[in-house]
């Protein structure tokens, strides 16, 4: 059977990682390329990077960055961040990219969806859903969190799948960084309304959170910060959710 | 030399990467003369059945790689949809022509499990004594697949997602994976190996 994933990602910016990283035994701790290889190592089953950068010149040093942890990494790869245009999706997969994660641009021109998924299959072409929980309703965001959508992410994720999308990735912007666990009610909410594999993301701090989640619909977790602490690694944390019974790849 | 068809597909970098970290040195062709001598030939997977066996036909390579197939000592590799083009047809597109090597029709998964299919699952040879690998996790990312057990002659890999479904078939040097060996960590790198070096896994007998 199909095996429940642990995503480690790695949020990058103009080639170095970008959130607090106290790896000891890594000579260059905010390096991408080293801490993918170490993740994979660690048995990571896939790695989502994202390009937190704000700058062209920046976006042009991200696909180096691409294209030196794709000649080290055995394990499909995830980009993300600041795709506008079918050609910055193409850039990326030349680069080494097996999937592309899209966001604001997707809500701006639903049509990119189509587009990509015609173009390199569904199965490349990843939605990333940030949401808030405003008035009781999964209420989306777009630009990082900053402009807040008249949308559903309920109906997003639906209507994304209805254009094309392979993978929804839905990061919780109420719970990113609080170390509070995954958001469930809006995990459900999206999983039942929609039938593609659905990574959750936003707010990991251990292996029961994660349980919560896979409980709740997810196909994969997201987590950040949890690894990269280095308080445990992603081998443990799936040694233990096998012990408690989820189907992972050891 | 392996020769990687250039169907005109954007994603084979990982493929292209992991040959590099075997230290094979590889190429793109649209070329039937090498496609015909080469030593080791790869059918990448591409997005749509459709538009590979067109792509297929604009280049003229229909003929070169059906004939390539049709010999089991030569080194060729179908991965994805490649493994999909050897059958005859797909429901994904039902007027578009397959290579006919095997004939079975590619069927989308059935409605009850999330569709496609993204990450690893089992792979299990059901016939050890000429299978190129062991049983491993592979990264699977597909919507589509083979139910039907191929002709006599040929050897395969079972997988289940709502229900069985059969992920690799062999013959001789040739190899198919709905898989992507090159995105299956260090096991997907020893199927890779393995088919370069034209090597049968056979199982290790305990002592």
């Amino acid at each position: 059977m199909l095996k429940s994933r642990v995503i480690p990602c790695l949020d990058v910016n103009d080639g170095r990682v970008v959130k607090g990283v106290k790896f000891q035994n890594l000579r260059d701790a905010g390096c991408p390329v080293e801490l993918s290889f170490h993740y994979e190592e660690q048995g990571a089953d896939e790695l989502v990077l994202l390009d937190v950068t704000a700058t062209r010149q920046e976006r042009i040093a991200m696909l180096e960055t691409v294209d030196k942890v794709r000649k080290r990494l055995s394990i499909p790869l995830t980009v993300g961040g600041g795709i506008k245009t079918i050609e910055d999706a193409e850039r990326l997969l030349n680069a080494g990219a097996d999937k592309v994660s899209i966001n604001s641009a997707a809500v701006r021109n639903p049509d990119l969806i189509v587009d990509m998924a015609a173009r390199f299959g569904a199965q490349c072409t990843v939605v990333a859903i940030d949401a808030k929980t405003t008035d009781g309703e999964f209420q989306v965001l777009t630009r990082s969190g900053t402009e807040a959508e008249s949308l559903n992410a309920v109906e997003w994720a639906a209507t994304a799948q209805r254009l094309g999308a392979g993978e929804i990735l839905l990061t919780s912007f109420d719970r990113d960084g609080t170390r509070d666990g995954y958001d469930l009610p809006m995990l459900s909410a999206v999983t039942e309304a929609c039938s593609l594999p659905v990574i959750a993301s936003g707010g990991a701090d251990s292996v029961a959170h994660m349980i919560e989640a896979f409980e709740h619909g997810a196909h994969a977790v997201l987590a950040a910060s949890i690894f990269h602490d280095g308080n445990t690694t992603v081998m443990k944390v799936k040694q233990e959710l096998d012990r408690l019974g989820v189907h992972v790849r050891i | 030399m392996i020769q990687i068809i250039n169907t005109g597909v954007a994603n084979i970098r990982s493929l292209q990467a992991a040959f590099d970290r075997l230290g094979q040195a590889w190429d793109l062709t649209e070329d039937a003369n090498e496609i015909e001598t080469a030593s080791h030939v790869v059918l990448p997977g591409v997005g749509a059945f459709a538009a590979a066996a067109e792509s297929l036909d604009r280049l003229s390579l229909r003929e070169a790689v059906k004939q390539r197939l049709q010999d089991p000592s030569k080194s060729t590799l179908c991965i994805c949809l490649g493994m999909q083009l050897l059958c005859d047809s797909s429901e994904e597109a039902e007027s578009a022509v397959g290579l006919s090597v095997i004939p079975e029709t590619i069927k989308r998964f059935d409605a009850d499990v999330p569709v496609p299919q993204l990450g690893w699952n089992a792979v299990t040879p059901k016939e050890q004594s000429t299978a190129p690998y062991t049983a491993g996790e592979a990264y699977f990312a597909n919507s589509f697949r083979l139910t039907a057990t191929p002709p006599e002659g040929w050897g395969y890999a079972e997988t289940e997602y709502g229900g069985t479904f059969v992920s690799s078939v062999w013959r001789g040097k040739t190899l198919a994976c709905q898989f992507h060996p090159e995105l299956s960590g260090e096991w997907g790198q020893g199927v890779l190996a393995n088919w370069v070096a034209g090597n049968v896994i056979q199982e290790q007998q305990d002592a």
